[in-house]
């Protein structure tokens, strides 16, 4: 007979103000194998802890039942708890009576004591039939693998490079740089985005413990913590290493039929083009969609052209199998579409313009040369009207969070509007100004004394067309008054979003995302670049909308605890793994065919002398424990250490029976 | 002029009767002031929408049901589609109006309410629009008697564009269902307006 000891948690006030524990810990007496039962104020506090311990020793208890909230919150604390009273750390079981109960039932309190007896007693049930297991350790492959070649992706890499850690930086695009790239001074200080950004570019490229994937995907994922064996598809860049960088197949190119990504189509861009000129690796791609000899097959013009040879049609997309130990996933977002905005002119006006399209517009570098001229005739403008909150705080647009940056890009926008051309006037509708951070709200201050940057309390209900001006209707709530500008250029402070694949992505990894793509982090105050899945971080506007030091500091945060992760040389595994029983395997390949992870391999056994057999096996290492196997096998040959069959009857049983109310 | 918030207001009463009956969420606005900017009317109106649905949040019935916000609501519904909080604002502000309708809050002093009284009664009482009835009854309960009767009403008249003798609706048991869909839905507004907030 079981010697068990129940230990019941009032989580000061969490549990105890709706559940009775004092009813449920007398109740944990009457079971039978129970020996003792305690409730305390903290159970996982150093002297609730000690309790068990001492209750161990002084009853000699062998299982464990700790009634108090998620597993998730605390197993790991009780399982250490009992190990160090010389139990077998998997001889415990949590009953979780907050999570399940007392948050849940806090409007029925009778009814939610007797649950709380009840989950109690599953857990005592199951407890009984515990086996002990012992941890198991697997073998960490110390390379790393960040997706998303923008700030955060570039921070985490260089960071975990800087530790002597390898690390493979895979980015869709043919250069890495992203978003900061495309922007042409940053909020609060104004110093140009490229200046400080192009260095960290280029230390990616020279790093030798970085390989850089530039224009490849990540297209499969398989395996676990320590061992993540991914796909990544290479799209072909027709062109080879031979490259130079030279650049005179670009400028010979005679196809500009497309328009340029990076500059936000403001411009057309050839169909053999490298992003912008400060691209890493300086090395073009042909854009087979447009590209004529791709379509007609004649043209040839850079392979005449170029000095290298390095023009290669024949190439092909390639699948590259590799195996990581952690992986950082920094995609980062894209800008709501605004043409989702009627109001707005449905993206078809075309002087109306979305924020990054304004950051070309007004960057030396951009598609007209640092000149903000309007993109329908070109001529040099007077009143320029920004709008806040386009596809953000939108519950109608589906988008009702704040995207956190647009306050003060806006702001910087005006700014450099005003420095660029002095004689321009700039209006400003917002609905609230959100500038928390350093030297944020003096940013902001600073626009409307400094720059006479005139700030407006409302939302743009209308922007039309009037002859060559375009007509904003908008109100000044403040002031209780309608207005209506007359504006030469709106620029709209479009949200954030995640990447249209974001989910794509999460769904290879199996991290969890929320309703609008953005990712799940473990704990939104604890662990924040951490995901659900182990050895799978994250970093920067793939989470949430964030500004850039915010980025720089999660991409760090994860390279810390990837180094943190490589730092050991074996790594502790759960062993609540599948388990088969070859004496009674079918052989009939259920298991195999159903497990996600790839962990079951069949082989030809003699599982008794003279008996050879087709039997499914287990590969330890690469089971995760999800138990797909247990329900699929038709002969009830495969258990789950930790939750075998025996364990779950026991709950159910005690589950579908009446509450003892000898109490 | 000085306006004093009533914090017993803000509790309780106005807010909730609003939103019951016009089943909008209205503490859901954040004020951006979309409806204001859009409303065609607002620059006639002594509280524009945004700020008609502040004087809600905040309880100040006697303010805003004493403005014309509500009755200068053409409904054009440009509030409601562009309200970026989805709320219906023109049917708050035909709420406001039945609410006022009923008595339960301070009427507007302004004649429009009175010019919808005097149509509905009309139909209730004749079935169709008795329009020298109306005109004239509307006339002297806005304290304007002789509006619009030298020329154009004196030339209508003689035209036979308006004629003294109601047209009635002459299946008399149409117009007792008339007369008692018109009991039944002032009925149903009264107990619903009237009703204790649950």
């Amino acid at each position: 007979m079981a010697r068990i000891g129940v230990f019941v948690c009032h989580c000061g006030t969490n549990i105890a103000g709706v559940v009775d524990v004092t009813r449920v810990a007398k109740y944990a007496e009457t079971l039978p194998g129970v020996r003792i039962s305690v409730d305390y104020k903290y159970m996982c506090s150093d002297p609730g802890q000690n309790t068990i311990i001492d209750a161990v020793k002084k009853y000699n208890l062998d299982r464990i039942v700790v009634a108090a909230c998620s597993p998730r919150m605390h197993e790991g604390t009780f399982r250490k708890t009992i190990e160090r009273a010389g139990l077998n750390p998997y001889l415990m079981e949590m009953a979780n009576i907050r999570e399940h109960v007392s948050w849940v039932h806090s409007d029925d309190k009778e009814l939610a004591t007797q649950k709380a007896m009840k989950v109690m007693e599953m857990a005592v049930a199951k407890v009984r039939r515990s086996e002990a297991l012992s941890k198991m350790f697997a073998s960490i492959e110390k390379r790393a693998l960040v997706i998303g070649g923008g700030i955060a992706g570039i921070q985490a890499a260089l960071d975990i490079a800087g530790a002597g850690y390898k690390v493979v930086l895979v980015e869709k695009e043919p250069s890495i740089g992203g978003r900061m790239a495309q922007l042409d001074k940053t909020f609060p200080t104004l110093d140009c985005s490229a200046c400080i950004l192009t260095p960290k570019m280029v230390a990616v490229s020279q790093d030798p413990n970085i390989t850089l994937m530039t224009y490849a995907e990540v297209v499969e994922v398989c395996g676990y913590v320590g061992q993540f064996d991914v796909k990544i598809k290479q799209k072909a860049k027709s062109v080879n290493s031979k490259c130079i960088g030279c650049g005179v197949c670009v400028t010979k190119c005679p196809n500009r039929k497309s328009l340029s990504e990076f500059n936000e189509k403001l411009a057309p861009r050839k169909a053999i083009y490298t992003p912008f000129p400060q691209a890493v690796p300086n090395v073009p791609v042909i854009d087979r969609e447009t590209c004529t000899f791709f379509k007609t097959g004649k043209c040839k013009i850079c392979e005449k052209v170029c000095p290298t040879g390095a023009i290669e049609y024949t190439q092909q997309d390639e699948i590259i199998k590799e195996k990581f130990g952690a992986v950082v996933v920094a995609t980062g977002f894209n800008i709501y579409d605004h043409s989702n905005y009627g109001e707005y002119g449905y993206g078809e006006i075309k002087d109306v313009i979305s924020s990054l399209q304004f950051e070309r517009l007004i960057n030396s570098s951009g598609p007209t040369d640092g000149h903000v001229v309007r993109p329908s005739d070109h001529k040099e403008v007077k009143n320029v009207v920004f709008i806040q909150c386009v596809g953000s705080r939108d519950e109608s647009k589906h988008r009702p969070y704040c995207s956190r940056v647009c306050c003060m890009y806006t702001a910087k926008q005006a700014m450099l509007l005003k420095d660029h051309y002095p004689e321009t006037q700039s209006y400003v509708f917002y609905i609230d100004i959100r500038s928390a951070g350093k030297n944020y709200e003096e940013f902001v201050q600073k626009a409307q004394n400094d720059y006479g940057v005139v700030y407006l309390r409302g939302r743009v209900s209308k922007i039309y067309e009037r002859g060559d001006k375009l007509i904003v209707k908008g109100a000044d709530t403040l002031s209780g008054a309608q207005v209506e500008v007359e504006a030469d250029m709106v620029v709209l402070a479009n949200g954030l979003e995640p990447k249209a694949n974001a989910k794509e992505l999460a769904q290879l990894f199996h991290m969890s995302y929320d309703q609008y793509g953005f990712y799940n982090e473990l704990h939104p105050k604890l662990a924040p670049v951490e995901t659900a899945i182990s050895g799978v971080f994250v970093a920067g506007c793939c989470i949430s909308p964030k500004d850039i030091p915010d980025t720089v500091a999660q991409a760090s945060a994860t390279a810390a605890k990837v180094c943190a992760l490589f730092s050991k040389e074996k790594l502790e595994v759960e062993p609540l793994i599948a388990n088969v029983n070859q004496l009674t395997c079918s052989g009939c390949e259920t298991c195999y065919n159903v497990c996600p992870y790839s962990a079951i391999e069949m082989e030809d056994k003699e599982v008794r002398r003279g008996d050879m057999r087709h039997v499914a096996k287990v590969l330890e290492s690469v089971c995760k424990g999800c138990g797909a196997c247990v329900g699929s096998c038709y002969c009830k040959a495969v258990d789950l250490k930790g939750f075998s069959d025996r364990q779950v009857m026991n709950q159910i049983e005690t589950a579908t029976t009446e509450l003892s109310t000898n109490d | 002029m000085k306006y004093e918030l009533q914090l017993k207001n803000i509790k309780e009463g106005f807010r909730k009767d609003v939103e019951r009956l016009s089943q909008q969420k209205i503490s859901n606005c954040y004020q951006c002031g979309k409806c204001s900017a859009g409303c065609p009317v607002a620059y006639a109106m002594e509280y524009p929408p945004t700020m008609a649905m502040r004087m809600i949040q905040l309880g100040m019935h006697d303010r805003l049901m004493s403005a014309n916000t509500s009755w200068f609501c053409v409904s054009c519904e440009t509030c409601t589609t562009r309200c970026p909080r989805e709320i219906d604002i023109a049917k708050v502000m035909d709420t406001l109006k039945i609410m006022a309708q009923a008595g339960k809050y301070k009427l507007s002093d302004n004649e429009i309410p009175i010019f919808d009284w005097i149509f509905l009664k009309s139909i209730e009482l004749t079935g169709k629009i008795y329009e020298i009835g109306m005109i004239g009854a509307y006339n002297m309960l806005s304290l304007n008697p002789f509006k619009d009767v030298f020329p154009m009403g004196v030339k209508m008249i003689l035209k036979g564009k308006i004629s003294f003798i109601p047209h009635l609706i002459y299946n008399p048991i149409e117009m007792i269902k008339n007369i008692r869909m018109f009991k039944r839905i002032k009925k149903k507004d009264r107990e619903r307006i009237y009703e204790k907030n649950a």
